[in-house]
């Protein structure tokens, strides 16, 4: 299975000598405000991280409930191993609910507009009546924030923001929070509010979009699929487990054929708990890396769209400032 | 008729024939080895070899669409004897008579029974229709282990009318009706109601009885559990198959992943449409364990012919202790139990020494023919319940050598179909690697 490590910062725009192009081909021309081969090298995948460099070390485990009047959650403890300057502590060990994980990705969203920030879980779980405490939901939910943290904790640049630093190390979180759910509704308006079409956008943003559409499709039908085959494998189920013991019934009868006949409902049985392993493994280890996927490219939608909305900003300004001259030089 | 209790057949009878590599081939001959024995196998072979359509008028003068088996008989080798190279036709009907016919006149043998005359336990690919050519190649096949197994038996292989079905076309329903089995057969009231009244049937025919309808129940489960996994089996191919097509659509948007994913859509595919042959063959199994459920009926066929002569020798047996009483108390004239006779000699005063001399003779005369009864009966029944053992155990040797071999296969199909499954995906994996 592919490990998908954060991105590591590799050499500038200025220093890409190399061939660069997109996953579908089209090449990359580099004359747009937002230089798109920047962009490239965040998405290149890159598995031989320096273990020697590494200075920040962050894992989330010991998931626990909370019960208050309010409502119940849970907490799950963030713990920090570091030799950096920037932090005061060489350890630290705080409790985190899910709001907060959430709330730090918003932060390092908007302060860091042009970095891939790592997908969280999702919010809501969407499949009907799952229990939101049930052990395997709780762990599911803790493997993917601890692989959250540790793809920022590895990242050359979000490792360093300050929002990052202080969910690691605050002892109350909720008051450096306090200003910040302001400011992000400010934000968010922003974008929902681009009716402005663009004159032109560059080629290789377009095609990256189209790419992410195409591509976001197909992981969709993949999971489909996926959750289709294991639906019908526990169908399958269902009934070999009803095979097995009829050989067995069946035995009891018998004489000569006693052996031969138990020996086919034992290897039913086998076959039957095979497939169980194989069921399960799909939905725990397969599922949940398409589902990443997906929201990385969701991600990454974001950031075009933002990319988008600069580029319509900009052009208005230049309009403005066209405008304007004209209104000058008519006026002189 | 003296059932040949010399040595067995060997094995190899009829459904080592029916591995898949030889059903595929269907016009060919299915050489029997038998060491010893005086099977009509040995010096004949038997195919039904083709199917073919015919329209005809039935018996209610309707217009009507059969199909028609094409039976062919050669000798076994150039130095057999008697034997010419012969075909032809016969309906299904035909074998129903043939086999009614055998039953009857053979009540202590365990006759094989004949494939389905309608496809019944199925699994969904399968129609139910009797013209659809899978169930007619099936069919064909059941309808030649089902000669076999006849020509294969000790005692019903050396029947004449079982001879002329092979080799003769011409009036042989006439022959077969000439014979007059359907006079003999047994109505299945008079079976049904010895089973219930016999006082002491032989107790392995009691247990015979058990297990036949044990093993009815736990194959028809058995049957009809596997058809629904067969059913479940083929969706989770399937949708395999959905795989292939959105790698192959997915492969078109990529560069670096383009063959990769071209290549492992394609082994998805593959592994789809697999499944196909891996349930017809597994039907083959399916049909090997019909048999055996259809041959249940055979079996408590047998049983019951012995309740009903037991029956009718504990009916001959009681009816002649009867005469024996009436014997003595007209001897004595002493009444014992209570009579209409003795009533009415209350009534009517007593009868004359003429009489009752006269009733003697009548006695002593029925008393005879009442022990000679016994006597046949007693014979009769131990006859059959020796040449019908002797059967059974055959039965029993062929039946346990049968399903154990039909097990293994069915192992083996089950491990080839994983060996199978595990190539496409580690093929599939090598694609993944590569990309």
């Amino acid at each position: 299975m592919t490990r998908f490590s954060s991105p590591s910062q590799k050499q500038s725009a200025q220093e890409s000598a190399r061939d660069l192009s997109l996953p579908n081909g089209t090449p990359v021309e580099t004359s747009s405000p937002a230089s798109s081969s920047s962009l490239l090298n965040r998405l290149q995948l890159d598995d031989d991280l320096d273990g020697e460099t590494r200075d920040l070390f962050v894992t989330v485990e010991d998931p626990k409930k909370h019960v208050s009047t309010m409502e119940t959650y849970i907490t799950y403890k963030v713990a920090t191993k570091t030799t950096r300057v920037e932090f005061d502590l060489p350890e630290y060990s705080v409790r985190r609910r899910y709001q907060d994980f959430d709330w730090l990705r918003t932060k390092l969203e908007d302060t860091q507009p042009t970095h891939l920030i790592p997908p969280l879980p999702e919010k809501f779980v969407m499949k009907g009546v799952v229990d939101r405490f049930s052990e395997e939901f709780v762990e599911t939910r803790r493997k993917a924030l601890d692989k959250f943290m540790k793809r920022v904790a590895d990242h050359p640049v979000l490792s360093f923001n300050e929002h990052f630093n202080a969910f690691l190390s605050a002892k109350d979180l909720d008051k450096r929070r306090g200003l910040a759910l302001l400011s992000k509704m400010g934000e968010s308006v922003k974008y929902v509010t681009g009716g402005y079409k663009l004159r032109s956008r560059p080629v290789e943003f377009s095609a990256m979009g189209d790419y992410l559409d195409m591509f976001t499709q197909k992981l969709g039908t993949i999971d489909r699929i996926a959750q289709r085959i294991i639906k019908e494998q526990s169908e399958y189920q269902v009934e070999l487990r009803e095979y097995g013991p009829v050989y067995t019934t069946w035995a009891l009868s018998e004489a000569e054929l006693q052996e031969p006949l138990e020996g086919v409902a034992s290897c039913v049985a086998n076959c039957s708990n095979a497939l169980d392993e194989l069921t399960q493994d799909m939905s725990e280890d397969f599922l949940p890396v398409l589902r990443e996927y997906v929201l990385y490219i969701d991600s990454m939608k974001i950031v075009l769209k933002k990319r988008d909305n600069i580029q319509a900003e900009y052009e208005t300004k230049l309009e403005a400032a066209a405008f304007r001259k004209e209104e000058r030089a008519s006026a002189t | 008729m003296m059932a040949d209790s010399g040595p067995k057949e060997v094995a190899v009878i009829g459904n080592t024939d029916l591995t898949s590599a030889e059903l595929d081939n269907n016009i060919k001959n299915t050489m029997v080895e038998i060491e010893k024995g005086t099977s009509l196998l040995r010096k004949m072979e038997i195919s039904v070899a083709e199917a073919e359509k015919r329209t005809g008028k039935n018996t209610v003068n309707m217009q009507e669409l059969y199909t028609v088996y094409l039976i062919e008989t050669r000798p076994v080798d150039a130095l057999t004897e008697g034997i010419t190279p012969d075909s032809l036709w016969r309906r299904y009907s035909e074998f129903e008579l043939l086999r009614n016919y055998l039953l009857v006149t053979y009540p202590f043998v365990v006759v094989a029974p004949l494939p389905e005359k309608r496809a019944e336990i199925v699994w969904h690919k399968l129609s139910a229709d009797n013209m659809d050519p899978e169930f007619v190649e099936r069919r064909r096949v059941g309808l030649e282990n089902f000669l076999h197994r006849v020509a294969s038996h000790p005692v019903l292989c050396n029947d004449n009318i079982f001879y002329i079905f092979l080799t003769e076309d011409k009036d042989w329903k006439e022959m077969v009706y000439e014979t007059g089995f359907q006079a003999k057969a047994d109505s299945r009231l008079k079976a049904v109601n010895a089973a219930f009244r016999v006082k002491n049937p032989d107790g392995r025919f009691t247990e015979l009885k058990h297990y036949s309808d044990d093993l009815q129940t736990v194959l028809s489960q058995l049957l009809r559990v596997r058809a629904r996994v067969a059913d479940r089996l083929y969706g989770v191919y399937k949708v395999h198959g959905n795989y292939g097509r959105v790698f192959s659509e997915w492969s078109a948007i990529e560069k670096e992943m383009g063959d990769g994913l071209q290549s492992a859509g394609h082994h998805m595919d593959a592994y789809a449409a697999s499944v196909d042959d891996i349930l017809e063959e597994e039907e083959h199994y399916a049909d090997q364990l019909k048999e055996y459920l259809f041959y249940t009926d055979a079996l408590r066929a047998v049983c019951r012919k012995h309740e009903l002569t037991q029956f009718e020798l504990e009916m001959v047996a009681l009816d002649l202790a009867c005469k024996k009483q009436q014997k003595e108390e007209l001897v004595t004239g002493t009444v014992r139990t209570f009579s209409l006779k003795g009533m009415t000699s209350k009534l009517f005063g007593q009868e004359t020494a003429e009489q009752r001399e006269a009733k003697l003779q009548v006695l002593e005369h029925q008393l005879k023919e009442g022990e000679e009864a016994v006597k046949e009966k007693n014979t009769e029944s131990d006859e059959f319940v020796k040449t019908a053992w002797v059967d059974i155990e055959r039965f029993k040797d062929q039946k346990d050598r049968d399903l154990k071999e039909a097990l293994i296969s069915y192992a083996v199909m089950q491990i080839s179909m994983c060996k199978k499954g595990i190539q496409v995906w580690t093929n599939a994996k090598e694609c993944f690697n590569k990309m």
